[in-house]
């Protein structure tokens, strides 16, 4: 069925409208003109330019929201580029005392820690994905899609209350001093073991990107042609080799997408990232170390932010935050419509 | 057809197997946060932690009502300024935007699905705050009704496109105008998948803290005025979780419980809508 939506058959002005659709379907609105005499009524043509333009002002007005998000951020955030620059990405020195402000640090430990969990998160969602989608009987699909799904919809806030009290004690007293034993010699895994840090940081935002990643990836498997898997199945592949030959390979771009989108997401979490990694602006070689990101420093000193320039330094934090998770966005969602032909990538909680 | 090697059998296995492993690892936190919310905080709930407000350090005892309420305020807010917009913009993409006007705000609202929220709060509070020269619960509406718009836009938008193209020519055909066969007929037909829509992102905004830090900035007692700090559900777990005194991690234990109760729920009505819902099996 075509989602064009005709135009309404105009009994008193014929007057094609504007776009492309409308030209199709001036044959029928000729046939409908001549039958117009029947009818008695007229009806006016005020209410609908009315709605019509009240719609559009609303679709305008999610585009002026993207505006006025750049436009506060840009305004809000030229003093500090005025007085630090292009420095202001490169310098580690963040010091509200002596109004001196670098976001290195910062820069540094959104990617650290977004890397981490993605390196966590990727695997373990794309095995996820295949399962639901490729192995497990009907009646545990629904359930599954169902519990993943779920884990997207426990609040930030409360990830973290999680991770306070439950994961850093498990990393601190287990798993930090395993990793130490077996792979302390390449240093990213030295150091002493808080528990809180980059590590803790990682951790907790693999668990929640993974939601993220495995139901866009299970879409992107599904609107894979079955007769891929028939042709892979019928020349004798195991269904490993099904999956691997007809399913992954022809979904690669829409995984990669989705890859990106639980990027996106990581980059800009917040509340859990704050309460477990640390908050300490340094850039430390072990994922022991605690670490600082761009949106908890926003979270925990936007507040107490006394001077202007220390306000705007804050400020410039946020639009470059923005702009990187505007870019990656921007080419997650092309490679997840490239693969599943313009159907938007549905939201989940 | 000949046998299937060894080798390949064995790799079918071996990966069958890493994904159920992959399953269990996923869910083994989900059931971890689960349980941990349901046993830390169910003993911490009473009939104080439901009515009273917080009392101060080292004394034991009070609650989380004021922010129980505050919360609900500021959502109210939210829904009010949010959802008429999303709608009204989910109508426009279905009904007059196929086309290329239609396609730049289709990918803005993805992209702006996609703003950290704690930028979003910053936003908000150089619209509302600044102006104000006070942190209020209308800053904190604005903040979270900005981080809904794009999620009701695009719900609205698929759920108006399942509406059958055949039902709209035949309200045309009746003499009906558009924007009547709009509201009337299209938008009616897909109520339950517009509400299911509205209710993803109430979910989605209800449990967020980051966007409410600086606007709606959190408060110790109740407050009745839009214009003043107001506390939040999300605030006073993010500062109880992160204080160092028992008595408050008992208790963000129980307003987390709170929270996800909460939030659980109006997922799951949203689950049962779509189920029973007109649109069910469209």
């Amino acid at each position: 069925m075509s989602n064009q939506a005709l135009p309404r058959p105009r009994f008193n002005a014929p007057e094609p409208e504007h776009g492309p659709h409308e030209r199709e379907s001036k044959a029928a609105l000729r046939i409908e003109a001549r039958s117009a005499p029947l009818l008695q009524g007229k009806v006016s043509e005020i209410p609908d330019a009315l709605f019509g333009n009240a719609m559009r002002l609303c679709g305008v007005a999610v585009v002026a929201l993207l505006g006025l998000i750049v436009y506060q951020l840009v305004v809000g955030s030229e003093l500090s580029w005025h007085a630090f620059g292009w420095k202001f990405f490169a310098q580690s020195d963040w010091n509200p005392v002596e109004d001196s402000y670098g976001a290195l640090p910062f820069i540094y430990g959104t990617l650290v820690s977004s890397l981490l969990a993605l390196v966590i998160a990727i695997p373990l969602s794309l095995g996820v994905a295949v399962f639901i989608t490729e192995m497990c009987p009907t009646w545990l699909r629904g359930i599954l899609s169902f519990t993943t799904e779920l884990l997207a919809a426990i609040p930030s806030v409360v990830y973290g209350l999680w991770a306070i009290f439950i994961l850093v004690p498990i990393l601190r007293e287990y798993v930090q001093p395993f990793l130490a034993k077996t792979l302390g010699w390449t240093t990213l895994f030295s150091g002493p073991p808080y528990g809180i840090g980059m590590l803790a940081a990682g951790v907790i935002l693999a668990i929640m990107i993974i939601p993220i990643i495995s139901s866009i990836t299970r879409e992107v498997l599904t609107v894979v042609p079955q007769h891929q898997r028939e042709a892979a199945l019928a020349l004798g592949a195991t269904r490993w080799e099904m999956i691997r030959m007809g399913v992954l390979r022809n979904a690669r771009a829409g995984i990669v997408g989705a890859i990106i989108l639980g990027l996106g997401r990581a980059l800009g979490e917040t509340m859990a990232v704050t309460m477990v990694i640390g908050n300490r602006p340094e850039i430390a070689k072990s994922l022991f170390a605690p670490g600082y990101t761009m949106a908890s420093v926003l979270a925990n000193e936007f507040t107490e932010a006394t001077g202007d320039l220390y306000l705007s330094a804050l400020i410039e934090i946020g639009l470059a935050l923005f702009f990187v998770t505007i870019v990656v966005n921007a080419l997650a969602r092309l490679m997840v419509w490239s693969v599943t032909r313009g159907q938007p990538a549905r939201s989940i909680v | 057809m000949p046998p299937i090697s060894l080798r390949r059998r064995v790799t079918d296995h071996v990966m069958t197997g890493v994904a159920v492993l992959t399953v269990a690892l996923v869910l083994l936190p989900l059931f971890a946060i689960f349980a941990y919310l349901v046993y830390k905080g169910i003993g911490s709930i009473n009939l104080a932690f439901l009515t009273q407000t917080p009392k101060p350090v080292g004394e034991p005892g009070g609650g989380m009502a004021n922010a129980i309420v505050g919360s609900m305020v500021i959502l109210a807010i939210a829904s009010f300024l949010g959802v008429p917009l999303g709608i009204g913009a989910g109508i426009f993409l279905s009904e007059y935007g196929r086309n290329r006007y239609g396609d730049i705000v289709r990918f803005v609202s993805d992209v702006l699905n996609g703003v950290p929220s704690i930028v979003i709060g910053i936003v908000a509070y150089g619209l509302v705050v600044m102006r104000q020269k006070h942190f209020s619960a209308l800053a904190g509406g604005v903040a979270l009704a900005i981080m809904m718009v794009p999620t009701i836009a695009r719900t609205t938008e698929q759920m108006l496109l399942l509406v059958p193209q055949a039902i709209r020519e035949a309200a045309y055909g009746l003499g009906v105008s558009r924007w009547r066969t709009t509201l009337s007929i299209t938008l009616r037909t897909a109520t339950s998948g517009v509400i299911t829509g509205v209710m993803l992102a109430f979910a989605r905004v209800a449990g967020e803290t980051a966007p409410l830090l600086f606007t709606a900035f959190g408060n110790q007692f109740w407050n009745w005025k839009s214009d003043q700090p107001t506390a939040a559900l999300s605030l006073q777990i993010f500062t109880y979780a992160i204080s160092p005194f028992d008595e408050w991690h008992r208790q963000a234990w129980a307003g987390a419980l709170v929270l996800i109760v909460l939030i659980v729920g109006a997922v799951a009505a949203v689950r049962i809508a779509v189920r029973h819902g007109t649109l069910a099996g469209a």
